[in-house]
């Protein structure tokens, strides 16, 4: 436990120094989240809106509550929409920390006298996991938390306000969320192995979000709607992949194949 | 200290390691010597617990290869052929983090002794990437040191740096070696081997030969005893050549170049012979091989 600390620290220590990195941490949560305020801002408590006007999908109307007038709805409709897109946060940060975290340490050729010490790969993967995983999950809490909080203060309408932040959300960032994160520095371990440039790492790494992406243009044009029973498939899918990739990186990170067959 | 038998290691279709047979005393420091691409780092990395053999078995530091990987990283010293430091980060830091690795009881203390050791103490907060290659390698040097292993595997310490980092490097290996360290040098710098280690063994895949550095220029080149005469006569070498204990002799100006196993024993009685003949000697000296040509000639023939 103490040497997954000493790699936590470090990892920590030298990769905030990268721009880039701090970069990703701070600034696509907080813009990620400003955007909905944003949005929430502006439409304010306008029920001039009808659903028809909005162009909804009509699954979605269905979905709407009956509480909620067609304005509303037409909120709820929007922050989903960018709700999905938020769940970009626990995937692009870790993405982007374990490529510079593995790749910079391959390129440094530091990986081998830290190989030598009698650190198993096992606590190295870890820390190094950890390192990603920590980061983008208490940053995507953070920044939901912030929308959360600004949202109740820009909502006047309770209902509403429940609609926003409702149980698919919660579960989303709760267990979505760090799932997500988990499956981001797994393929990132599996990248860098083969890749010698940290930004070339981070990139390909990035494929990771298409998903994210397929989901919030499916729901857009209406093919689906991201509701609990999505949120919890999606879940149970992640939990799935995450164990397949864990296996492959655990495979991927020994010792030998490091130093002999990382390219 | 050191004991491989058939440490072979096979990489698909390439054969790094053949059967390597060594046996490293402690408290020696073994010179490990080779072209590019010999097989030494892969050897060093096997003798590290950093990659497996593919077959034979070695024992360091009492322990066993393969069995007690943990045990044997934790009792070795391991410098790369580059440092590997942290750029970013504090010359002090990058030894906490493996003082810490290492499990060091007084990590705190055991950082400044070294950094005071090799000179670093007043750089200690400035970053790795700000430094010198010298001083790089010297903290690389440091960080191997951190735990005070007794065995120490040391891959090109001097490659890459200056000269005078270099004498400061070499100074520094000789005080390990007071300190009854062992240590595995794999070096190309052969003026470098030759001063430091008790013994050599060249490599290219397979141990081509294993000795002291002296005994090496003894078996391959013989001793080579250089006559400086007031003269020279065209029989001369003829005439010394027929005595028994003399392999060979090369009239050059006036000096006669002979070869000989023991001329400790027989340098006397090739005095008399000449004296006999009534030349004057002038001056007697050893004309010593370099490594090099030790290095070369065996090299080349494998």
């Amino acid at each position: 436990m103490k040497k997954i600390k000493t790699i936590l620290k470090k990892e920590w220590k030298e990769v905030f120094k990268n721009r880039m990195v701090l970069f990703s941490v701070v600034f696509l949560p907080l813009i990620l989240t400003a955007i909905p305020l944003g949005i929430l801002i502006g439409l304010g408590n306008d029920t001039a809106i009808s659903a028809t006007d909005a162009e909804m999908p009509e699954q979605f109307n269905a979905f709407c509550p009956p509480s909620l007038q067609g304005g509303e709805c037409f909120q709820v409709f929007m922050i989903s929409q960018f709700m999905v897109m938020f769940m970009l946060v626990p995937l692009a940060i870790p993405a982007t920390i374990a490529a510079y975290s593995i790749v910079g340490e391959k390129s440094n050729r530091s990986l081998e006298p830290l190989l030598a010490t009698p650190i198993s790969t096992s606590e190295l993967l870890i820390g190094k996991s950890l390192a990603a995983v920590i980061p983008a999950v208490l940053a995507t809490f953070a920044a939901f938390a912030i929308f959360v909080v600004g949202s109740w203060i820009i909502v006047s309408n309770q209902q509403l306000f429940l609609a926003l932040i409702d149980a698919r959300w919660l579960l989303a960032i709760l267990v979505v969320g760090p799932l997500m994160a988990l499956m981001a520095v797994m393929v990132s371990v599996m990248v860098s192995s083969r890749v010698n440039d940290p930004r070339a790492a981070e990139q390909i790494s990035m494929v990771v979000i298409l998903p994210v992406l397929a989901v919030f243009f499916g729901q857009v044009s209406g093919i689906f709607i991201v509701n609990s029973k999505f949120v919890l498939l999606s879940a149970l899918v992640l939990t799935g992949i995450d164990l397949v990739l864990v296996y492959m990186a655990v495979r991927l990170f020994q010792r030998e194949t490091i130093l002999t067959r990382w390219k | 200290m050191i004991q491989t038998e058939n440490l072979t290691k096979q990489f698909h279709n390439m054969l790094a390691v053949d059967h390597l047979t060594i046996n490293i005393k402690e408290g020696e420091v073994f010179g490990f010597l080779g072209p590019n691409g010999a097989g030494k780092t892969t050897t060093v990395r096997m003798l590290t617990a950093l990659i497996g053999p593919s077959q034979g078995t070695a024992r360091v530091g009492g322990y066993q290869l393969g069995k007690d990987d943990k045990l044997i990283r934790q009792s070795v010293g391991l410098l790369t052929e580059t440092p590997g430091l942290y750029d970013n980060l504090s010359a002090e830091y990058n030894l906490q983090i493996y003082a810490d690795l290492y499990g060091v009881k007084n990590p705190k203390g055991q950082v400044e002794k070294y950094l005071r050791m090799l000179g670093l103490w007043e750089r200690r907060f400035d970053s790795a990437g700000t430094f010198s290659k010298g001083m790089k390698q010297k903290l690389a040097i440091a960080r191997a040191l951190l735990h005070e292993p007794p065995m120490l595997f040391l891959d090109e310490p001097t490659a890459g740096i200056d000269p005078e980092a270099a004498r400061l490097v070499r100074d520094f290996i000789t005080e390990l070696r007071k300190e009854g360290r062992t240590i595995f040098l794999c070096t190309h710098n052969l003026d470098e081997a030759d001063h430091l280690c008790d013994r050599i063994g060249v490599f290219k895949t397979r141990l081509l030969v294993m000795d002291t550095p002296e005994q090496l220029r003894k078996q391959l080149f013989g001793r080579k005893i250089v006559f400086h005469l007031n003269k020279m006569e065209p029989s001369l070498a003829k005439n010394v050549e027929k005595l028994p204990f003399i392999h060979e002799v090369q009239a050059i100006e006036n000096k006669l170049v002979i070869t000989l196993d023991d001329p400790e024993t027989h340098n006397p009685e090739i005095v008399r012979q000449l004296v006999g003949l009534g030349i004057d000697i002038q001056f007697i000296g050893e004309l010593r091989h370099s490594l090099e040509d030790v290095y070369f000639q065996l090299v080349r023939s494998a």
